[in-house]
């Protein structure tokens, strides 16, 4: 018969197991951090010129301005901070191809053949006076006008969301509603 | 039907307790593994705002975090209420930036340069001056890749 092991005593193992339990229960955060994501324009070189063919019609601009009081004008209208992802989302579409809204240029796209992609350039500007939580409130209705209208070709095209699709796939729906949020150069509008 | 002894044994039988280690371990594995360590004390107080467009934030070793808000109650005194930028555990101006940037670039992998992301985590009542600032900073030192650090907004 073999001999049988001597059972080894384990009631301390729970209290190490324990010890190191509460350590690392004292030193989580459980923060993960997330945001939205942006790339800043590279530095202007300061003696840079305008040239004729850089400057943007006036109707593909979408200007939208914040001032010192939180209150939004978007192309010279006040509007509700609610309404902007919608007024967004017309602009950039242009259903009723109106004369004051931006034009279209004929672009070959992958998967899609020859698509009309509008020449939309959104200004977003603001005063030193804005507080940072209205921005972010801009910011976002902007980026979710864009998801919105990615999501919505995506669905209609490949039956997905856009992000569920393939990377080249992706990239061919970027082609046709690319992201252009631009800030302007800083400026002081006066007053503070 | 049962069977009950009555013969005079009234110790109480000891609980089997080999289980508990176990239990604790997956506890332990849990926290282990969602931990990520508190690397500075916040010296300003953030409320970052809420946004429904957020991303996360991946590949945490290659973003630093620039905080913008109030300075704390205990510092309130000496500094006063207007938002302070603070960078690791000081805090700083927005010409410090430049020199921050540099510093965390060069702890980290020259190929990982490009991939560096700032975090930018700014009290929602901060005003657009000072964030502008140090937006114009970090393009100046070619730091392009940001992140507004915002919480999920809730779906009303």
């Amino acid at each position: 018969m073999p001999k049988k092991l001597p059972e080894y005593n384990a009631s301390s193992l729970a209290d190490i197991a324990f010890m190191l339990l509460i350590f690392f229960l004292v030193t989580t955060t459980m923060d993960t951090d997330s945001g939205i994501l942006k790339m800043l324009p590279p530095p202007v070189p300061p003696d840079q010129e305008i040239d004729d063919d850089q400057k943007i019609k006036e109707r593909n601009i979408f200007i939208v301005l914040i001032n010192k009081n939180d209150q939004l004008l978007v192309e010279n209208k006040p509007m509700d901070i609610r309404d902007l992802k919608q007024a967004t989302k017309e602009f950039i579409q242009n259903p009723g191809r109106r004369d004051n809204l931006p034009e279209f240029k004929e672009t070959e796209v992958p998967y899609f053949g020859t698509m009309m992609v509008s020449k939309q350039i959104i200004s977003l500007q603001n005063d030193r006076g804005t507080s940072y939580g209205m921005y972010i409130q801009a910011q976002d209705a902007l980026a979710a006008a864009y998801s919105e209208l990615k999501n919505e070709l995506a669905m209609r095209k490949f039956g997905k969301i856009y992000d569920d699709l393939e990377v080249d796939q992706q990239l061919a729906i970027r082609k046709i509603y690319p992201n252009r949020v631009s800030e302007a150069e800083p400026r002081n509008y006066g007053g503070n | 039907m049962g069977k009950f002894r009555k013969d005079g044994e009234k110790e109480v039988p000891a609980i089997n307790t080999s289980a508990l280690p176990d239990i604790v371990f997956m506890l332990l594995f849990f926290f282990m593994v969602s931990t990520t360590m508190k690397e500075t004390d916040l010296k300003v107080i953030v409320k970052t705002p809420h946004a429904s467009e957020i991303k996360k934030l991946e590949k945490k070793s290659l973003v630093s975090v620039i905080n913008v808000g109030e300075p704390q109650k205990n510092y309130a005194k000496v500094l006063g209420t207007e938002p302070r930028i603070q960078l690791n555990d000081a805090f700083a101006d927005v010409d410090d930036i430049g020199d921050y940037i540099e510093a965390e670039r060069q702890k980290r992998d020259e190929k990982e340069v490009p991939f560096m992301t700032t975090s930018l985590k700014i009290d929602k009542n901060t005003k657009m001056g000072i964030v502008t600032d140090i937006k114009q900073e970090l393009r100046r030192v070619s730091a392009l890749r940001i992140n507004y650090s915002t919480k999920k907004k809730v779906q009303e």
